[in-house]
């Protein structure tokens, strides 16, 4: 069957390209997308704690600031850290321009807002006395933050989760900042789930990109099965 | 304070990568540096650029960057610094481009063409003429719809001039900007549109998909040199961005306008059919390539 023999081996030089990309793509976007929000979470919840804890003129007003960022459109933050990151912007010095690390910026701009919403509103939550309760039994600022993260954990695993969400699945922003750009072997330098779906839209090669989008869902739902598991081994009060 | 967080962060980052450049920059090869090109869709949409890029960055053992936007947002990045080389398709935004001191040493690199494609059953009737503008006018006199990419584009810049050229200047309803690349262009144009402006490479690469005819040709296929669609390759000008890599742009440039890029050009088909048709190697040099094309020097 010497047809046959030529299908398959085709087969085979096609498949590992095909798989070292899509590889490539998904180790650029989990990158990307775990760096900028674990970076996110460590400003966000302080953020989140201070603002919760405190009573100051004008919190109203900067929570609805927050919440406002939650639902800020993707393009026009790219747009921003194009024009602060470009050669000629105020961080032009440090050539980010279509780097994996201008990606991360964006994608940190995009979820800080969203992760320290919901931890504001899950910190806010935890009812006055629980806090008392800790400070009467001689707790330091930071006992009382630790206790208060531990009642409000649900709430600040949702706001990871919805951080993560916002970043790994938005398109605009990483589209503007990062190029798309694969090397001529198929290597992704900053092409991630979202942008790669986007252009093998645009070629008509629509089973790579159905392939690519059930991936995205399939990682968006690892990553809130693994967090959800953790959040339920933790034990204790529930 | 989200700012500063943020800034901070930014600096860390930036921290990191800076010294990585440091320690390249005591290396005396070029070896691992990296270029980046900003370019049109369609050279990476046809698939060339993947074949001229791979022997370049093993030559060198460079890595080339490449960024497939519009001929206007790719000439835009050369501007702010970003890129350091740009290959586009637009005569007259490059010879703006080298105007206004952004780019140097441009060369003439390949060509192929454009032409009017549209639906079979052609309301204008257009069909087999070879004048261009005689069928632009009677598209826009019959009111067909016609598809714009209307991205600013090199084949939305070639698109304009053509209206001019045919003395169109009122657009109707019949005219619609797609603000799309030129695949989704010609998607529109197959389900619901009558005409559009189209590069031969993408329309021959799609012909599997769709159901439109090609109405006016272009020079390839011996029609008018108005749908002619000349590349060209300019450096980002390092007297106005220091830190461009313009040593490595120009071998870039080299490499494409010498015998081995301009061969890989020349042997490069989809389907059985040449895309583009290399022009960089001549035994009698056009020197409008290198400078804008209406320049006359300074006395």
């Amino acid at each position: 069957m010497p047809l046959d023999q030529a299908t398959h081996l085709a087969l085979l030089a096609e498949f590992p390209f095909e798989w070292n990309y899509i590889r490539s793509i998904v180790r650029v976007s989990l990158y990307v997308s775990l760096v900028a929000v674990t970076l996110s979470t460590l400003c966000s919840l302080p953020v989140a704690l201070l603002i919760g804890f405190k009573q100051f003129r004008g919190k109203a007003l900067v929570t609805s600031i927050i919440n406002t960022g939650m639902g800020f459109p993707s393009v026009v933050v790219g747009l921003v850290v194009l024009f602060a990151l470009s050669n000629e912007g105020p961080l032009g010095s440090f050539d980010l321009v279509f780097t994996p690390e201008a990606m991360i910026i964006s994608q940190f701009v995009l979820a800080t807002p969203v992760i320290t919403g919901v931890s504001l509103a899950a910190v806010s939550s935890v009812e006055q006395n629980v806090r008392d309760a800790a400070y009467a039994m001689g707790g330091t600022r930071f006992d009382v933050a630790l206790v208060t993260i531990k009642e409000a954990r649900y709430g600040i695993a949702t706001a990871l989760l919805a951080g993560f969400g916002r970043a790994i699945s938005e398109v605009g922003s990483v589209l503007i900042v990062g190029g798309n750009i694969a090397g001529a072997d198929g290597e992704s330098y900053t092409r991630t789930l979202t942008t790669a779906i986007q252009l093998e839209a645009r070629q008509g090669r629509f089973e790579t990109a159905m392939i690519l989008g059930a991936i995205l869902v399939v990682l968006v739902l690892l990553v809130n099965a693994i967090v959800v598991r953790l959040g339920s081994d933790d034990g204790g009060y529930r | 304070m989200l700012a500063g967080v943020g800034g901070s962060a930014t600096i860390g980052l930036a921290g990191c990568l800076s010294s990585d450049e440091d320690a390249g920059d005591d290396d005396p090869e070029i070896s691992g540096e990296t270029l980046t090109l900003t370019t049109t869709t369609s050279t990476y949409d046809t698939g060339l650029l993947d074949e001229l890029n791979a022997p370049f960055e093993d030559r060198y053992g460079v890595t080339v960057d490449t960024v497939f936007q519009g001929t206007g947002a790719a000439l835009e990045t050369g501007r702010s610094g970003d890129s350091d080389v740009v290959m586009v398709h637009a005569r007259s935004l490059e010879d703006e481009f080298m105007e206004d001191g952004y780019g140097v040493n441009r060369r003439d690199l390949m060509f192929n063409d454009f032409v009017v494609v549209g639906t079979s059953d052609d309301p204008a009737g257009i069909g087999g003429g070879d004048d261009v503008e005689e069928a632009f006018v009677a598209i826009a006199e019959e009111g067909a719809t016609f598809v714009s990419r209307g991205d600013e584009s090199g084949t939305h810049t070639k698109e304009l001039e053509l209206w001019e050229a045919a003395g169109v200047d009122e657009f109707g309803e019949w005219y619609r900007e797609a603000g799309q690349g030129m695949g989704e262009v010609i998607t529109q144009v197959d389900q619901t549109g009558d005409y559009t402006l189209a590069d031969r490479g993408t329309v021959l690469s799609m012909q599997s998909e769709i159901d439109l005819e090609i109405h006016v040709e272009g020079p390839i296929e011996g029609g008018t040199e108005l749908l002619a669609n000349p590349y060209g390759i300019v450096a980002v000008n390092p007297g106005v961005h220091d830190d461009v890599e313009y040593d490595l742009a120009m071998a870039y440039i080299g490499y494409l306008t010498g015998p081995e890029g301009q061969e890989i050009i020349e042997e490069y088909t989809v389907e059985d059919e040449q895309l583009f048709f290399p022009e960089a190697i001549s035994e009698e040099p056009n020197f409008q390539q290198y400078v804008p094309e209406d320049w006359e020097p300074d006395d």
